[in-house]
């Protein structure tokens, strides 16, 4: 066996508390970008699904493994993106938003 | 060092740029460039991943991962760009649902890579020559030494699958409800939580099954009755409950990547899935005490089932009970001459992309010297923190927008309390009924101020479905209509008084 059972709890454990460490102090303010961020960088289950269709064969393990490519990105992008988008809020900027009350309208992602 | 060393390494810094990422969330003055680390790390991870010869060599898989990622990548940019802040919640259910999905594809997978003799063969093969370190060779080699894939390999299989699946289905429903394509109320039947019971217990049967006969048609089943939960779970729980229980699922999707990153040995997605869980689960907990609920309160007891109020409400008097309307000149003028405003926005403010008119009525007051300022709800709109985004996105500065505690202290000095698309959150049910599902939640005392002005559509309850006494308190003035338009009118109202 190259990496044990064990040292892959080791490595689950340590990182339960450092993931119960970093975000002890939360000003209300922040849950939902946190949540938004947070949720974003489970995305990276994308690594995941590329190393997996490195290794699929057969129809079913591919398109299973394209599926899982697919939704993996659009969790990882959309994640960061929106998040992006909701702490630019934060920032003070004294120049007019123009999009503002027309976010439907703006067709360029910048 | 081999390829695999450099990979470990790359990884290793990306799961320290998560670290940071999520401490960097957890603050006001960093949030930003957190997340920015936060994608620079996954960028970084993904493009090292490309490195693994097995996806290198993949050929027209190599292609298919491409191809998916464009398309991927392609519909979350703009969906991510142009959803209305309104609709963000639901959105990010979407994201959670699809990366709970991607796990439990992964886990799936993985599992029919075990089993497949030739697929063992192959990559067997290889691990001679690139030992220690890659995740899927991992994996396979365990498999072969066994002959079939030892237990624990399959636990880690049906773990990412049950979870991944319950994160999907439960995602989706979650959606739904925001969008309100089906009703927010709960939905419960007789024997709800047995039959959810019975499904666990099945999803538990049939795990043990596989566990022993490593047969996919019975993973599958599993996954089929994991979907189901999924949905069962979510659906009692009422809509205003449902940014807690997206948090849950943004948990328990994290476990799911977690649980695949045990599957195939890779460190990077144990933590990460790992931090997103153990957070998670914190932020879920944080977020239910800011409704002043238990986590299990939320999740199980069909929180807003009870349309009427307790507390001596009948049901019937919800629409002929006497209410007092105003118009937008005699409400211009009591707001005018008032010295101290109180402006409590809610969900229905953020509906009618009203932030802006808001703002213009609070400078207006402010130039004739009234004394303004905006009262928070921590879970004001509908997530937590949901208000600060809209209202920030409004410009409006921030030593005007006031914390609930410190928004309580001033309204018994107030004024005007005007209550802006919000219901739920000033129900002095809150405080005085025992009987009510909102009893114990902390809420504005906009009751308190010397006159309470309600900008409403109509006399529908909140969220909540939970009918309020303060809109037929005497001091109570009602002003019907969509808040856009009535604070336009308000604005000039004022300016011409």
């Amino acid at each position: 066996m190259s990496v044990g059972i064990i040292e892959l709890l080791t490595i689950f454990v340590l990182a339960a508390f450092v993931g119960n460490e970093v975000v002890s102090k939360v000003p209300s303010i922040l849950h939902t970008p946190l949540m938004s961020g947070s949720n974003a960088i489970h995305g990276i289950i994308l690594v995941g699904t590329m190393t997996i269709m490195g290794e699929a064969h057969g129809t079913v393990q591919v398109t299973l493994g394209f599926f899982a490519v697919l939704l993996a990105t659009l969790n990882i992008v959309g994640g960061f993106v929106v998040t992006d988008r909701m702490l630019e809020m934060f920032k003070a900027k004294p120049a007019e938003r123009k999009a503002q009350d027309d976010p439907g309208r703006g067709g360029s992602p910048s | 060092m081999t390829l695999f060393t450099w990979i470990n390494l790359v990884y290793l810094l990306a799961a320290i740029g998560f670290i940071l990422a999520l401490k960097g969330l957890s603050s006001p003055r960093h949030a930003r460039q957190g997340n920015l680390l936060g994608a620079a790390a996954a960028v970084l991870a993904v493009a090292m991943t490309f490195a693994i010869p097995s996806v290198r060599h993949a050929g027209g898989r190599l292609l298919l991962i491409v191809a998916a990622m464009v398309i991927g990548a392609a519909v979350a940019v703009p969906t991510a760009r142009r959803v209305k802040m309104t609709a963000m919640p639901q959105l990010v259910a979407i994201f959670n649902g699809v990366g709970g999905g991607a796990a439990a594809l992964v886990s799936t997978t993985a599992f029919l890579v075990l089993t497949s003799n030739e697929a063992v063969r192959t990559v067997v093969s290889r691990s001679v020559v690139y030992v220690n370190g890659i995740p899927t060779l991992h994996v396979v080699s365990v498999a072969s030494s066994a002959g079939k894939p030892a237990i624990y390999l399959i636990v880690e299989v049906i773990l990412g699958v049950v979870i991944g699946c319950v994160s999907f289905s439960g995602s989706a429903v979650a959606f739904v409800k925001l969008q309100e394509l089906i009703t927010g109320r709960p939905i419960t039947y007789p024997g709800q939580q047995v039959i959810n019971g019975l499904v666990g217990v099945a999803i538990a049967g049939l795990a043990l099954a596989t566990i022993l006969t490593a047969n996919a048609w019975l993973l599958l089943g599993v996954a089929l009755l994991a979907l189901v939960l999924g949905v069962i779970f979510v659906l009692p729980i009422g809509g205003a409950d449902v940014p807690v229980l997206i948090s849950l699922l943004n948990s328990f999707t994290g476990l799911a990547v977690a649980a695949s990153g045990f599957s195939l040995g890779n460190n990077l997605l144990i933590i990460a899935g790992t931090l997103v869980g153990a957070s998670g689960i914190l932020l879920t907990r944080m977020m239910s005490q800011a409704m002043g609920r238990s986590l299990p309160n939320i999740l199980f007891s069909a929180f807003g089932s009870v349309v009427t109020a307790a507390g001596g409400a009948d049901g019937a008097g919800a629409d002929v009970r006497p209410v007092r309307a105003g118009t937008p000149e005699d409400i211009g003028v009591l707001l005018a001459y008032a010295r101290k405003v109180v402006i409590i926005p809610g969900y229905g403010l953020a509906v009618a992309q009203a932030q802006h008119v808001a703002r213009e009525l609070a400078d207006s007051l402010s130039e004739r010297g009234v004394d303004v300022f905006y009262a928070i709800h921590p879970v004001a709109g509908r997530m937590p923190g949901h208000m600060n985004v809209l209202l920030a996105e409004a410009n409006v500065p921030y030593d005007q927008l006031k914390e609930m505690d410190e928004a309580n202290a001033e309204l018994p000095t107030a004024d005007v309390a005007l209550v802006v698309g919000a219901n739920d959150t000033v129900n002095p049910a809150a405080k005085n009924s025992p009987g009510s599902p909102i009893f114990g939640m902390p809420i504005i005392n906009a009751d308190q101020a010397e006159n309470v002005v309600f900008l409403k559509r109509s006399m529908r309850p909140g969220f909540a479905g939970i009918d309020n006494e303060l809109l037929y308190n005497p001091k109570t003035t009602m002003l019907f209509g969509d808040a856009k338009d009535t604070l336009t009118k308000l604005v000039a109202a004022v300016n011409a008084s």
